[in-house]
């Protein structure tokens, strides 16, 4: 789960990281009166995940209530490369004397977290990573042993910043790294991390990836929402326990098992067709999960024809086929459906399927044959 | 030969008194696994369907000479079971489960490379099978036979469809390892291809990757220093858009990292054929190790 800004700011503070004091809001009256609590001059910033957003329109200043008012309104509601934006984080204007870079990352080569530092802050990480590779002081991190201050040292020196601000510097990182311990995330990120003119140390941007498996000992992380990201119909498959992610075409995709249906996509995709979405309906699927799949694949509006393609380990085809037959009764769907059933109880699976003759239904042997024919019906 | 699993298997699974637990052990062992024990606190002294229920994994290893664990307890208790395998000196720990925290999965490998005696497959893996010998996890043995195609695999229900694709050209296999969909796998594409490069029964191996982390890569840097059979590859979202998590919490675009595209060039600069279809897959074995 990748957390807003000021959702990771906010985490930051509890885990005392020195951040910039700031208040959300989620209209225009709300961004004033924030504006006017933290004082002048302050930054409204849309709450979005996107990278330079700042060029985009969605970062401003604001130096009296007549222009957070302005800002806000202008900011509030805007749509930055697709994502609508509902909130803005208004924080007091910070001064920058220096820009650096910070992150604890899971390094999954070196199955340890890696916690990186450079001076280079303010621009992308990535171009920094491949044009200056010596820029970025790197440690990894036993996690039996944690964070020492000595690491914090360590990876300041190495990478060269101000020497007044090593201890501080340092002092950041470890605490950055207690709170992706503690918060049980995957990343954690600052850029930058500011140095201001008068040698305070400040994380002026946030960004934090939680693990979802772990929410269930963090229940306050858990409610945390980002309502620019939401989609519908991912919604409704998250509330109906399906992984579901919507994509930009016309063909409805259901297999069981995520690299399956990974798979799936790019045989239609090479096929000539357009997936509407990736549905994992997951190991052992019960006719229940199907109707609900089908549901949702069908509440995307965009869907002209729907693939199931099933390999059954844990999932038999026979549960599959029914609840297929289970699905046409309640949801009556117009669209052609392609099925592929093999693997643990595909012949019964496809006897049911021939014996309720459903309408615009077509089985297919082959993963080929079945991407090849509803790549043709979605036309 | 094989790897990993065989005759020699002495199975212990962990949560067997849970109903995919109990399913799915009784079917390891009536495919011929020898199943010797299971462990859930609490109902030590008990039996399922004759097989012996200790409390704790210690004595499943002190009595039944387990040496081999698999873990099937739910994700919140699944790095614990298997610290507790490692503890009581299991070679082999097998977890099943999907869903561990990371941090906990940390930890966990951490621990058993640090101590160097155990090895963790997994976790969220569909197990490891060694057609003809043994079958510990939930991999449906009767798509597979004997043979000497090797499989490696991110991801379960993949390896069923490229199984069965290589079954149809005529293909059996010497082991198929799930590695499991996690960012952080116990073990990874080069410890699997180190066995299976060591395995005198594989002629060829099938590496069926994802889009996520750079496994793949480093992977195709191991093949080309020390792999000297045939690897043919699969990788899986190739058509995945940047940012989306595919269903496994590994599966994931992040920025330009992890693509299909970039794993595929890797692969292919280092001479290992990629197919772009789990039918192109088993063409390609078959034009390199001829029709069976």
């Amino acid at each position: 789960m990748d957390l807003l800004e000021y959702q990771g700011k906010q985490l930051f503070a509890r885990h005392g990281v020195p951040v910039p004091s700031g208040l959300p809001a989620r209209s225009v009256e709300e961004a004033v009166a924030a504006a006017e609590e933290i004082g002048f001059p302050c930054a409204v910033k849309a709450q979005v995940q996107i990278g330079g957003r700042g060029k985009l329109g969605g970062i401003k200043i604001a130096h009296d209530a007549e222009e957070a008012r302005q800002h806000a309104t202008a900011i509030l509601g805007m749509d930055i490369r697709g994502l609508k934006v509902y909130e803005v984080w208004i924080e007091g204007a910070s001064e920058i004397a220096s820009e650096y870079y910070a992150s604890v990352v899971f390094d999954r080569g070196a199955k340890a977290p890696l916690v990186m530092l450079s001076t280079k802050g303010g621009m992308d990480i990535e171009a920094v990573a491949a044009e200056d590779p010596g820029a970025i002081a790197r440690l990894h991190v036993d996690p039996l042993l944690g964070f020492q201050p000595f690491h914090g040292r360590r990876l300041a020196y190495e990478a060269g910043v101000d020497t007044d601000v090593v201890r501080p510097v340092g002092e950041m990182l470890a605490k950055l790294y207690a709170a992706f311990v503690a918060e049980e995330a995957t990343l954690v990120e600052v850029n930058p991390l500011i140095v201001t003119p008068d040698r305070q140390v400040r994380a002026l941007d946030a960004k934090v990836t939680l693990d979802n498996n772990s929410l269930f000992r963090h229940p306050e992380n858990a409610e945390l929402r980002d309502l620019s990201a939401e989609d519908p119909q991912e919604r409704m498959a998250h509330d109906r326990g399906l992984t579901y992610v919507k994509l930009d075409g016309n063909i409805g995709i259901l297999g069981n098992g995520a690299g399956l249906v990974m798979s799936t996509l790019d045989v239609v995709k090479g096929a000539g067709g357009e997936p509407a979405n990736f549905l994992d309906a997951g190991g052992g699927s019960k006719s229940d999960a199907i109707v609900s799949a089908v549901e949702v694949i069908l509440s995307d509006p965009k869907v002209k024809a729907v693939l199931f393609n099933i390999f059954g380990g844990i999932t038999r085809c026979d549960e599959v086929a029914r609840g297929l037959v289970e699905a046409f009764e309640i949801v009556k769907p117009t669209v052609p459906f392609v099925v592929r059933l093999d693997g643990t109880n595909d012949e019964e699976g496809r006897r049911i399927l021939a014996d309720a003759n459903l309408p615009g239904v077509y089985t297919e042997a082959t993963m080929d044959e079945a991407a090849a024919k509803v790549v043709e019906l979605a036309r | 030969m094989s790897i990993l699993v065989d005759t020699n298997t002495r199975l212990v699974t962990t949560g067997i008194t849970g109903s995919e637990g109990t399913f799915h052990t009784l079917r390891n062992r009536e495919y011929g696994t020898q199943v010797v024990a299971g462990v859930t606190p609490g109902k030590g002294g008990q039996n399922v369907d004759g097989i012996p229920v200790f409390n704790t994994v210690a004595e499943a290893v002190d009595k039944q000479g387990a040496n081999t664990a698999m873990i099937f307890v739910p994700p919140r208790f699944a790095a614990d079971s298997i610290l507790e395998a490692e503890e009581a000196g299991i070679e082999l720990i097998i977890a099943i489960t999907e869903g561990i925290p990371a941090h906990d999965e940390l930890r966990a490998f951490q621990v058993i490379r640090k101590n160097g005696r155990a090895r963790l497959v997994g976790p969220n893996c569909p197990g490891i099978l060694s057609p003809g010998k043994a079958n510990v996890g939930i991999i449906p043995a009767a798509f597979f036979k004997e043979g000497n195609v090797g499989v490696v695999s991110r991801s379960g229900t993949l390896t069923y469809q490229v199984g069965n694709e290589l079954a149809q050209q005529g293909f059996g296999n010497s082991t198929i390892v799930g590695i499991g969909g996690d960012p952080v796998p116990g073990t990874d594409f080069i410890d699997v291809l180190r066995l299976f490069q060591d395995d005198p029964e594989t002629e060829l191996i099938v590496m069926c990757g994802e889009i996520g982390g750079d496994a793949e890569e480093r992977a195709a840097d191991f093949i080309a220093e020390h792999v000297t059979k045939p690897v043919v590859a699969y990788i899986a979202g190739f058509t995945a858009p940047p940012g989306k998590q595919m269903g496994h919490a590994g599966a994931i675009v992040s920025g330009s990292h992890g693509t299909a595209a970039a794993k595929a060039a890797a692969l292919e600069a280092r001479g290992v054929q990629v197919g772009r279809t789990p039918t192109q897959v088993a063409q390609i074995a078959m034009e390199t190790l001829g029709v069976r």
